[in-house]
């Protein structure tokens, strides 16, 4: 254990900002040249995670690994550092660093807030591209600046290089790999440009596009298509650098900062689309999703910034923490450990960590939760290198690598490991110096005076601050150990009341020594309790080894993962099964109308039978008796389940998707399962006149996003009319076109007269490309308009947002000019004034039961409006809009009764068949028929009761709500619930960082149309700032 | 005599092609009025099968089976086969002070003033009794409704209205019953957008304002009691009635620790307190109980506030004050449907626990009782006013829930609204029968 050598040197490395000239800067004062020749001997050197060599030699020279082995010479010309009982380790590599590059600050004005003004281009000056967000020129190497203030920190946790970027924007243009060595940026840079970033967050962008999930999502899709197309040099589009530098980066590694495990899968999904794997910096989450997650085959960083535990000592303060949120502190820990078992490859970043210090107790949790030491070091050294493409540089000890090393007292990942010194380039950086020996042990201590006395104590040194002075009695010491000073002090006799003193705190006289350690030798003066000069040496009789010695920890207990992650999931999603409904009142639907005392079987998730007295061994019997069996109900329009709603920020958005970001764990979902809802049309919201890309989905709780999709289904698009396309009701008024009804219809032109050029342009490019010889014509994908010009060709429906009757009128006349129709009004609160005109068009019409007054545009609302319109003829939805409603919809419908004197079937029919009729999907919902998708409801009652409760409702054949289950899982909730809470409450401050009691909010997202009720834990969308409220 | 009231219902029939502003207030009736053969309900949970009500200028004198109609020129309505109820009350209500909902447009707003402390703002001064939203109650059996003011720590007092009216003054059914009080929220929210600061820490922020309005209590007590003030303070004159108990001091509140606070005020100042709103207020039932603490639910069809919440915990609160003895009413606060729905509120706590009958209580008599009117209104009983509906069949069902009669003190009031005269003016248009 003792280096005899140690001081001797290291003296000399206290002041390690050597003089790394570099060739070309001129020299002021004298030349000093030094090679950085080392030989690391006696040393434990860990190559990498298969290799361990004992007894081994570390030969460096100029900043790089010369040899690394067990029979090597050192040679004459290298110091020589004795590492024995000391482990080698390469320096560890985070891949998604910032340091030495600043997040620049977000300017004045533009979209940035909620209250600021619209901004609809770039402000960035240059020659750079028109949205604010794409970065992609940001050149990472020419931003960063070594920032030895930012380096210690990482150096001391063990980092010797970093790949660092500009996290700002959805392009963030390159990241440069640089070592964290105290040197001139020009010589710390190991690869200038090393990757390139992504993001779905537009960062400080303070233009208003995108301000949704799904608009980055469109925003990131486009530019990919407007890169391709730039390379055949458009004569329209000038220089646009932010392409050019797109094109450049795309053979580096790219990588994806997504932010949860959804948006994982969602940047996987747009890197499939263009043949890009990216390495996605992850969310923490993804342990909830695993298999979703290993399907992406994406390589993943992930942090160590696991989430403390809500505080929930008060009940009071608990009351409003979900089971999510609490379930997501305990498990977060097993995310790594979950990466491995599933076999995908990940890295692990100290990025996030509110204090660096949190890297070391967090990787060793992750340890203990599962993640092996060998892969926790992989993740560290060897995999990131090689996704970098730089592991013939770093991330193992091998000949030829840069010098990038720590020195440890013992395995890495042991709990009592100390790092003592992390050499990167070449160069040495002290970590923790003091540990460097290990001073525990048995001294023998002899006090010398002017008088020529001396006086032994046995000294007992327990480590580099505690001490025990052993003479006549045991005497507390104070010890100060450095490494290389000491310092030490003690009293005469045993600590005792002082007279007079009060809290006996007060010490009596205590001798003061002072020295330096030079090896087993120690020595020094002080003075003694009189404070006469004194002169001492303490030699070691006995050295104590630490051992580390973990303790064996408690097994873990924890809660398990079920999908969705959180309140009502379950360990095991729904499965389908055959069913058989018996002696139930049938509402088919279809001519044969109500059907007492029947059942119905359900087979591979189809009806299959509908009859009196069906028997079949496989099914599982219901008992229908007494009990109403409907098919299900849809609802037309929804907001539920998605991330956001609304891309607000321009007139046309027509190239966003819902389907880019459905949210599968929405409770609503299953909330609205208990109502009896079974299909909802997710629709963009309604802050522009012609909006997103709508998804139809089922409500398969507990599935992904992609399970949710109503497969077969035919594409909607949501348009918009009125007051909030107008944006009515922004407080800072309006500067987006139209600010009229008239401005409005010119929208409509204006997209589908480009829609039909560009359809043009297309099919004479094509012609003109089959002919020999003819140059290319290459016509600008468009995204925005490929969805128009779907529509026009039929491939794509509309259902429009519209309340009063002009805009009713011209929407259908602007349509017909263009050769298609609008397929439904939704709302469409004034649809009994111009019930005539809709019939003649051929438009469907999904409308409110009793809403009114709830804006200008809505004062001429009345509930009789389903009735006229459907006794005009038109099919006629009744829908939500509204998550709560929503589990209500089959009493809505019943409000047509109330007020119109409509039959009940007919009522029914307006929240089931006649939906599926406007969606295009009657062929497969919507009535109870021999071969459509068993989507069924049981009802207690009448079900256009208010009485009436879904006791099970059924998707494919598949009970995804079923009362009595619902009952358990209650209890089963107030059970995990309890148990997290007595667990944090047990584990404390640790747990909880001791701050104050957070609610777990719930963002409540809605088309921004009218004011819903809000509950307690809700809170506004971000992305809703720009929505038409 | 019942072609009389045929020719009646003809004429307001007929008038309704006319004009759309033609929908009159009634008249004050003179004399006697039967309602016959209906199945009474008389709010306090007793149903008369084929009972009779008989109706004396507006005041109800005698409710039974064995109730002879004289042959006199009295008017009588044959309910065979329909169901009577007490006249509906919304308890807390923007009423007449919003004519479009939300926030939509400024102008139509009426009941938020400036300032935290304004107990002397009265709601009924601002009554609309023209707002076109007050027919469609009429037409759902809502008959009286109680409208307050918002905005601020004490936005003022609330009035009752009956909704049949000329201006606020004839509608004006007892004044000033309570003076209200919007407790700070006291939870930690994530701060920093929508105008929140963004530090600080809002529950102490909330319990420093609490003890603000505790200290204006206090002076106010203070200032009651001495009469040596020279300079009059409306603010404190305004809450003299709290003192008295013969107003009501209305929270607004939902949590836990705010409704424990809400309990401070009756403690301290013998306040008789009402919770408004109050959604979870089912989690300390027992202590309202205890404290005899009155409660009026907000709206009902709303979400469970938390994930975890069982899926139909606004549904079934009711029952579960109902189970702890609390004293409640039912409100409809829905701005998009403009509180219409009051029955159907109602309706779903049947489904999820109440029995009908205890249903209809939280709209009628549990609600006049909340509200200070209980004498005058809230069940068929004789003694009160005659405000009366008449439904096709159950009220609280949107199924059966058709309202053919309504009557306030004995006037038999228009069921038409703006809504059916566009109804009618567009089944001519299409020539719908």
């Amino acid at each position: 254990m003792r280096n005899l050598k140690l001081t001797t040197w290291i003296g000399f490395f206290l002041f390690p900002i050597l003089v790394h000239s570099q060739i070309t800067f001129p020299v002021n004062g004298v030349a000093d040249p030094r090679e950085g020749y080392f030989a690391f001997t006696n040393a434990t050197i860990v190559k990498d995670a298969q290799t361990t060599l004992k007894n081994a030699t570390l030969i460096i020279y100029k900043g790089k690994i010369v040899s690394a082995g067990t029979n090597i010479i050192v040679p004459k010309e290298a110091v020589v550092v004795n590492c024995s009982g000391k482990f080698i380790y390469p320096s560890l590599i985070d891949i998604y660093s910032d340091y030495g590059i600043a997040i620049p600050q977000r300017q004045q004005g533009g979209g940035g807030g909620f209250f600021g003004p619209q901004q609809f281009l770039s402000n960035t000056k240059g020659a750079y591209g028109w949205n604010q967000a794409i970065r992609s020129e940001v050149n990472g190497a020419s931003l960063f600046v070594s920032d030895e203030a930012k380096a210690k920190p990482l150096r001391d946790i063990g980092f010797g290089s970093v790949l660092t970027h500009q996290k700002d924007g959805i392009a963030r243009g390159t990241g440069t790999f640089v070592a964290l060595a105290g040197k001139k940026e020009n010589l710390v840079i190991i690869k200038e440009k090393a990757s390139a970033n992504y993001s779905f967050s537009k960062g400080i962008s303070t233009q208003s596009y995108p301000s949704s999930i799904m608009g980055s999502v469109a925003l990131l899709r486009q530019t990919y298509l407007d890169a391709q197309w730039y390379k055949s040099k458009p004569a329209g589009e000038g220089v646009n650098m932010s392409l050019q530098a797109w094109i450049d980066n795309q053979n580096l590694p790219q990588i994806f900062e997504s932010g949860d495990k959804w948006s994982d899968i969602r940047a996987d999904r747009v890197g499939d689309e263009f043949g890009v794997q990216y390495i996605i910096k992850g969310g923490g989450d993804e342990y909830q999703r695993i298999n979703d997650i290993a399907a992406t085959k994406a390589p993943y960083i992930l942090s160590l910034n696991f989430p403390q535990a809500p505080e929930v000592e008060d009940p009071n303060d608990a009351r409003f923490v979900s089971l999510e949120d609490m379930k997501n502190w305990e498990l977060a820990p097993t995310n790594p450990a979950a990466f491995e078992k599933a076999n995908i490859p990940f890295c692990l970043t100290a990025a996030d960590l509110k204090d660096l210090k949190q890297f070391w107790t967090n990787l060793h949790k992750a340890i203990e939760y599962g993640l092996s030491e060998n892969k926790a070091f992989e993740a560290l050294t060897k995999t990131p290198a090689m996704l970098l493409g730089v592991y013939d540089k770093v991330g193992s000890i091998d000949e030829g690598k840069l010098a990038n090393f720590l020195i440890t007292n013992g395995p890495l990942f042991g709990e009592k490991t100390t790092i003592l010194q992390n050499w990167v380039q070449g160069d040495e950086y002290d970590v923790k110096q003091d540990a460097w020996i290990n001073i525990a042990g048995t001294y023998n201590l002899t006090l010398n005076n002017a008088g020529g006395t001396s006086s032994g104590y046995t000294l007992e040194i327990k480590n580099a601050s505690e001490a025990n002075v052993i003479g006549k009695d045991t005497l507390k010491g104070k010890l100060n150990y450095d490494g290389n000073l000491i310092k030490l002090s003690f009293p005469l006799t045993a600590t005792k009341k002082t007279e007079g003193g009060k809290g006996g705190k007060a010490e009596g006289p205590v001798i003061r020594l002072s020295g330096v350690n030079n090896g087993a030798l120690w020595q020094g003066t002080g003075s003694d309790t009189s404070g006469n000069a004194v002169s001492w040496t303490a030699t070691l009789i006995k050295s104590n080894e630490t051992t580390d010695s973990v303790q064996k920890k408690k097994p873990l207990q924890l809660g398990k993962i079920v999908y969705p992650f959180g309140a009502y999931g379950s360990e095991e999603i729904a499965k389908q099964e055959n069913l058989l409904i018996k002696n139930a009142t049938v509402w088919t639907n279809e001519k044969e109308g109500r059907l007492e005392n029947t059942d119905v079987l359900v087979k591979g998730g189809k009806i299959v039978q509908v009859g009196k007295n069906l028997a079949d061994a496989s099914a599982k019997t219901i008992d229908g008796t007494g009990k109403f069996l409907t098919p299900g109900i849809i609802d037309e329009h929804s907001h539920i389940a998605a991330f956001s709603i609304n891309e607000g920020a321009q007139s046309v958005t027509s190239e966003v998707r819902i389907q880019d970001n459905l949210n599968p764990e929405d409770i609503n979902i299953y909330r609205c399962l208990s109502g009896g809802v079974t299909s909802s049309h997710i629709l963009h919201g309604s802050a522009n006149t012609i909006g997103g890309q709508t998804q139809l989905i089922k409500l398969r709780w507990g599935v992904d996003d992609e399970g949710l999709k109503f497969k077969g289904a035919a594409p909607f698009i949501k348009f918009a009319l009125g007051e909030n396309v107008k944006r009515t009701a922004l407080p800072m008024g309006n500067s987006r076109f139209p600010d009229t009804r008239m401005g409005v219809e010119e929208v409509l032109m204006d997209a589908f007269t480009r829609a039909s050029d560009y359809q043009k342009k297309i099919k004479e490019a094509e012609e003109n490309n089959k002919k020999k010889g003819a140059t290319p014509t290459v016509v600008r994908r468009d995204l925005e308009l490929d969805a128009l010009v779907e529509i026009m060709n039929k491939k794509r429906f509309i259902t429009c947002h519209s309340y009063v009757q002009p805009e009713i009128i011209y929407t259908m006349r602007v349509a017909e000019k263009f050769g298609f129709k609008v397929n439904t009004f939704t709302h469409i609160l004034e649809g009994y004034k111009v019930a005539d005109k809709m019939k003649a068009h051929g438009a469907n019409a999904s409308t409110f039961s009793d809403w009114w007054a709830y804006k200008l545009e809505v004062q001429d609302a009345i509930p009789q409006n389903a009735t006229i319109m459907q006794r005009v003829g038109l099919n006629v939805c009744i829908n939500s809009d509204d998550a709560e409603m929503a589990r209500r919809l089959n009493q809505e419908a019943a409000k047509s009764v109330k007020y119109g004197g409509m039959s009940e079937d007919d009522a029914f029919k307006m929240v089931t068949l006649n939906p599926a009729k406007a969606l295009h999907v009657d062929d497969k919902v919507g009535s109870i028929k021999v071969g459509k998708d068993a989507d069924l409801v049981l009802w207690s009652n009448n079900p256009l009761s208010i009485y009436a409760k879904a006791l099970y409702t059924i998707v494919d054949g598949t009970i995804y709500f079923d009362w009595e289950k619902d009952k358990e899982m209650r209890k089963q909730i107030a059970e995990e619930r309890n148990r997290l809470v007595k667990k944090i409450i047990s584990e404390g401050k640790s747990a909880t960082g001791g701050g104050p009691a957070r609610p777990s909010m719930h963002v409540l997202l809605t088309c921004g149309d009218h004011d819903h009720k809000r509950g307690l834990l809700e809170t506004e969308s971000g992305d809703e700032t720009n929505s038409g409220n | 005599m019942k072609q009389a009231i045929l020719l009646f219902l003809f004429i307001l029939n007929s008038a309704i092609l006319l004009a759309q502003d033609d929908v009159y207030p009634a008249k004050e009736y003179k004399g006697l009025l039967f309602i016959k053969n209906g199945t009474i309900h008389i709010g306090n949970g007793q149903v008369i099968e084929n009972g009779t009500i008989q109706v004396n200028n507006g005041k109800i004198e005698k409710v039974g089976t064995d109730i002879a109609i004289p042959a006199d020129d009295v008017k009588v309505i044959d309910a065979k086969g329909k169901q009577v109820y007490p006249g509906l009350i919304l308890t807390s209500t923007q009423l007449g002070l919003k004519e479009i909902g939300g926030n939509a447009v400024r102008g139509s707003n009426d009941y938020n003033e400036l300032g935290d402390y304004n107990p002397n703002i009265r709601s009924i001064v601002a009554y609309n009794a023209d707002s076109k939203i007050i027919g469609t109650l009429r037409a759902n059996g809502i008959l009286l409704a109680d409208t307050y003011p918002q905005g601020g720590l004490l936005p003022g007092s609330s009035s009752v209205v009956q909704l049949d009216a000329w201006n606020y003054e004839d509608a004006a059914y007892k004044m000033d019953i309570a003076i209200h009080f919007n407790m700070p929220e006291l939870m930690n929210r994530p701060r920093g957008f929508f105008g929140r600061p963004a530090t600080g820490d809002p529950v102490k922020e909330g319990l420093d304002k609490i003890e603000e309005v505790k200290n204006f209590f206090r002076q106010a007590k203070a200032y009651l009691q001495e009469g040596l003030h020279t300079e009059t303070n409306l603010k404190f004159e305004a809450v003299r009635g709290l003192f008295e108990r013969k107003q009501k001091f209305f929270v607004h509140c939902d949590i836990v620790r705010q409704m424990l606070l809400a309990i401070d005020f009756a403690k301290e100042f013998g306040f008789d307190v009402v919770l408004v709103g109050a959604s979870e207020s089912y989690r300390i039932a027992d202590l309202l109980k205890k404290n005899n603490i009155s409660v009026i639910l907000g709206q009902e069809h709303s979400l469970p506030t938390l994930a975890d919440d069982d899926v139909d915990q606004p549904y079934k609160t009711p029952f579960m004050l109902k189970q702890a003895g609390v004293s409640f009413a039912l409100n409809d606060e829905d701005e998009s449907t403009r509180y219409r729905n009051l029955a159907f509120n109602a309706g779903t706590a049947v489904a999820y626990g109440l029995t009908k009958e205890e249903a209809l209580a939280a709209i009628t008599l549990n609600a006049a009782k909340i509200l200070g009117i209980d004498d005058r209104t809230g069940s068929i009983e004789a003694g009160k006013d005659a405000n009366i509906v008449i439904s096709e069949g159950d009220i609280l069902d949107m199924r059966t829930s058709i309202i053919t009669a309504a009557f306030i003190q004995g006037r038999q009031v228009s069921l038409e609204n703006k809504q059916t005269q566009l109804y009618q003016r567009y089944k001519y248009k299409y020539s719908l029968k």
